[in-house]
């Protein structure tokens, strides 16, 4: 139980990927494809459709259309984690929170305690272990979010526009945490709508509009010279 | 003229005293209300929650009627078990009608769609909320419902309150199946209603004052369950 099996979720491979809800489609046609160890950034217009990319890959929606697969399964894998635009947490302590999600994959005892505490160091939150989760504060709240996820050691880690509520301090924290969880070899893939932020983390950047995966580059040539008019354009009005 | 300030200087004395006729009616409403709390609680907590999680056809009937059965008239929740538990009646065999038993049955029947309907409502809430988290967490339908009753713990306490308020108010229902019997199934209510139409107010006031001083316990409770909660959990 201790340490993860090899690589099972990655690569994430997604193949004509189409996701309706109702008559709408939200994404259509989308190949791509989450290779091991890279920081991939998902950015684009609001309503492009980069939250229902990172559900899709995380597989919390089902394509209506073409097919995600993981390390060559179809099977919705086990070694990710997701954390929110708003921490989802549950009314316990912070510290509970963690072990709550540690026990869904079995994992408990000295095992699971060693791993909290890690944890909760990592995000720097060991002094607020007790404290119930939903009185924190937004940037903690996102923070113990990040330390649950990364508990489950996940190979994959999605975040959904993590920083969007938070402040300029607690936006860097939640940075350097990701960074420093990329640094241990989990796979990043985020999606944002703060391009200097994806600037400073992303490996490469997914760009997306109306639905569609206009441009998927390394993230100094995306934002050095866009391959595309609507990429470029995107850019463009960022800077104004 | 002044039987009403008479009336309620005898009530006072009443229960001052501890009078033992008033405190064994007493004694028996909360009994049968707390009773059939539980057992409401039993059914309609698992009920509510597995109708906001779970995903089966019929699920959005199934929440219509039960809001719907929020509003059973009491009057008609009696007829129905005083015919099911009569001697002709299909239930008849066992021989409880007009004893605690049938009431606590009635009462039941009465507050579980309350309790189910409400608790429904609080943990579709939560469920909403907290699904898509939960579903990457791994957890399966059964332990996210599990989960979302006890995050919701302190709304689903102020449910069963209602549900108790409701139980211990209401007087159609254990009328009809209680029979009023003077030291058997005579709770407050049916005190109260029989006491006025003799004619004997104080008794009637006294417990219509423990019956106000319950119901208003009731809710201080609640008020005070749900800041608590909202300052220590969020």
């Amino acid at each position: 139980m201790a340490e993860p099996s090899p690589v099972a979720s990655l690569p994430i491979v997604c193949s004509g990927g189409e996701v309706r809800i109702g008559q709408t489609r939200i994404l259509s046609s989308i190949n791509l494809t989450i290779e091991p160890g890279t920081s991939t950034f998902v950015i684009g217009p609001n309503g492009s459709g980069k939250s229902t990319l990172l559900r899709l890959l995380h597989g919390l929606l089902a394509p209506s259309q073409g097919a995600v697969t993981w390390g060559g399964r179809v099977g919705p894998p086990v070694r990710q984690a997701m954390v929110f635009q708003r921490a989802v947490l549950l009314r316990r302590s912070a510290a509970a929170n963690i072990r709550y999600a540690l026990r869904l994959v079995g994992i408990v005892g000295a095992e699971a305690r060693k791993r909290i505490d890690d944890a909760l160091a990592e995000v720097g939150l060991k002094a607020l272990a007790q404290r119930s989760a939903r009185v924190l504060s937004g940037g903690e709240q996102q923070r113990l979010a990040l330390a649950r996820a990364w508990a489950l050691r996940p190979e994959v880690l999605f975040l959904d526009e993590p920083t969007a509520s938070l402040d300029p301090k607690a936006t860097r924290a939640v940075e350097d945490i990701v960074r420093g969880i990329h640094a241990r070899g989990t796979t990043i893939v985020m999606s944002t709508h703060n391009l200097p932020q994806a600037k400073r983390l992303a490996g490469s950047v997914v760009f997306l509009d109306e639905g569609r995966l206009v441009e998927h580059s390394p993230a100094h040539e995306f934002f050095a010279s866009p391959r595309t008019p609507e990429a470029a354009a995107f850019l463009e009005g960022e800077r104004l | 003229m002044n039987s009403f300030s008479e009336s309620l200087v005898v009530a006072a004395s009443l229960v001052s005293h501890f009078d033992p006729n008033l405190l064994e009616i007493v004694e028996l409403s909360l009994r049968v209300s707390l009773t059939a709390t539980l057992a409401s609680s039993i059914l309609g907590l698992p009920l509510g929650a597995a109708i906001a999680v779970g995903r089966f056809p019929g699920g959005q009937v199934l929440t219509v009627l039960l809001n719907s059965l929020m509003g059973l008239p009491p009057v008609v929740v009696g007829l129905v078990v005083y015919l099911l538990l009569s001697h002709a009646g299909p239930l008849g065999a066992l021989g409880i009608l007009f004893t605690p038993a049938a009431m606590v049955v009635a009462q039941t029947i009465l507050i579980t769609p309350i309790i189910a309907a409400l608790s429904r409502q609080i943990v579709a809430d939560a469920w909403g909320e907290y699904r898509e988290q939960l579903v990457s967490l791994g957890a399966r339908t059964f332990r996210a419902a599990l989960t979302l009753i006890w995050d919701t713990r302190f709304s689903l306490v102020t449910v069963l309150l209602a549900g108790f308020g409701r139980a211990i108010a209401e007087v159609g229902a254990v009328m009809i199946v209680g029979g009023n019997i003077d030291g058997v199934t005579r709770v407050m209510t049916t005190t109260i209603a029989l006491e006025t139409s003799k004619g004997d107010l104080p008794l009637a006031l006294a417990l219509g004052l423990v019956l106000i001083t319950i119901v208003v316990v009731l809710n201080a409770a609640t008020q005070g369950i749900r800041e608590w909660a909202r300052r220590r959990y969020g």
